[in-house]
């Protein structure tokens, strides 16, 4: 994956596939330890221990059109090939969480990318579903929560192409002022 | 600083369009491919690019959404396009510039683009 917001794109597809109502994605960055720090949580379906013990297989996968799963080992490499770490937590019935730890200053570090178009194409697509998005940059966050923008738009959907264009400005402008001096 | 208050005056704008709406006739599905393998090879901005264009144009009689893999990842990205009564057209290796043509010739125009199809790459 050429970004790291690709990463968390299809990291996310396993939630929404699991069935969740809630996808939380986080990601907390240190500039002053070089750290970066992407989870992805979420309510779905979770998987059993066995399971578990077998997502790091990339011949591993539930799906039956190919037979290999390369999501998690991908986002697994990009991490720790930055000397980072990688977990995965889950619990049958309760859902996942995918944490990803980074050394931002290792020459291997792949760029964050284009988070907004991740975040955007993630809620415009499953618009059944809820995300919570949270960027942190050392002492400031920027949150978007989903649950709070439809509490707003009631029956108008956030797919619409006039809501769909003010969302990504107001991503894109609050993470610009996370770095901001 | 783009604010809520702001979404609410969009809301608004955009309940009086929803309404508007013709939902008399049958919609023309495109779906794109959104596993690994798609995402890999370039699928978010073809995902983009059809919004976008079909959007920009008002088809309102064309929605777009994501599948699994499909399961011929080396063609990746690839999109099918379903327009009720016609056969199912499948599109691959896409890039931006292919998805505007698609969508003008095929979505707009009822004309798919032979040369992007499977039947045409994958000999």
């Amino acid at each position: 994956m050429r970004e790291l917001s690709l990463n968390v794109l299809d990291i996310a597809q396993n939630s929404v596939r699991a069935e969740a109502s809630l996808i939380k994605i986080r990601l907390a960055e240190d500039t002053k330890t070089h750290t970066l720090e992407i989870s992805v949580s979420d309510d779905g379906k979770g998987m059993t221990p066995e399971q578990l013990d077998s997502v790091r297989d990339p011949f591993f996968t539930t799906r039956t059109t190919r037979k290999v799963g390369m999501g998690i080992p991908l986002f697994r490499m990009a991490a720790e090939m930055t000397g980072g770490s990688f977990d995965i937590e889950s619990t049958l019935g309760a859902g996942t969480k995918t944490t990803a730890r980074f050394r931002t200053d290792h020459l291997d570090f792949t760029p964050i990318g284009d988070m907004c178009s991740t975040v955007i194409m993630l809620v415009t697509m499953n618009l059944h579903i809820d995300f919570v998005y949270e960027r942190q940059i050392d002492d400031r966050c920027f949150t978007m929560d989903t649950r709070q923008l439809k509490e707003i738009l009631g029956d108008v959907p956030l797919n619409e192409p006039s809501i769909t264009a003010w969302l990504k400005d107001y991503i894109t402008e609050n993470t610009k002022q996370l770095t901001e001096v | 600083m783009k604010t809520l208050e702001e979404l609410m005056a969009l809301r608004d704008a955009a309940k009086a369009n929803l309404t508007a709406r013709d939902d008399s006739t049958e919609l023309t599905r495109v779906v794109v491919g959104m596993a690994t393998c798609g995402i890999a090879a370039g699928a978010r901005p073809v995902m983009n690019k059809f919004v976008e264009e079909t959007a920009k144009r008002n088809l309102t009689n064309v929605t777009v959404a994501q599948t699994g893999c499909i399961g011929m990842c080396q063609y990746e990205p690839i999109a099918e396009v379903m327009v009720p009564g016609k056969e199912k057209v499948t599109y691959v290796q896409l890039t931006e510039e292919k998805v505007a043509r698609i969508v003008v010739d095929h979505l707009v125009n009822g004309n798919p683009v032979v040369e992007y199809t499977v039947g045409a790459i994958a000999k």
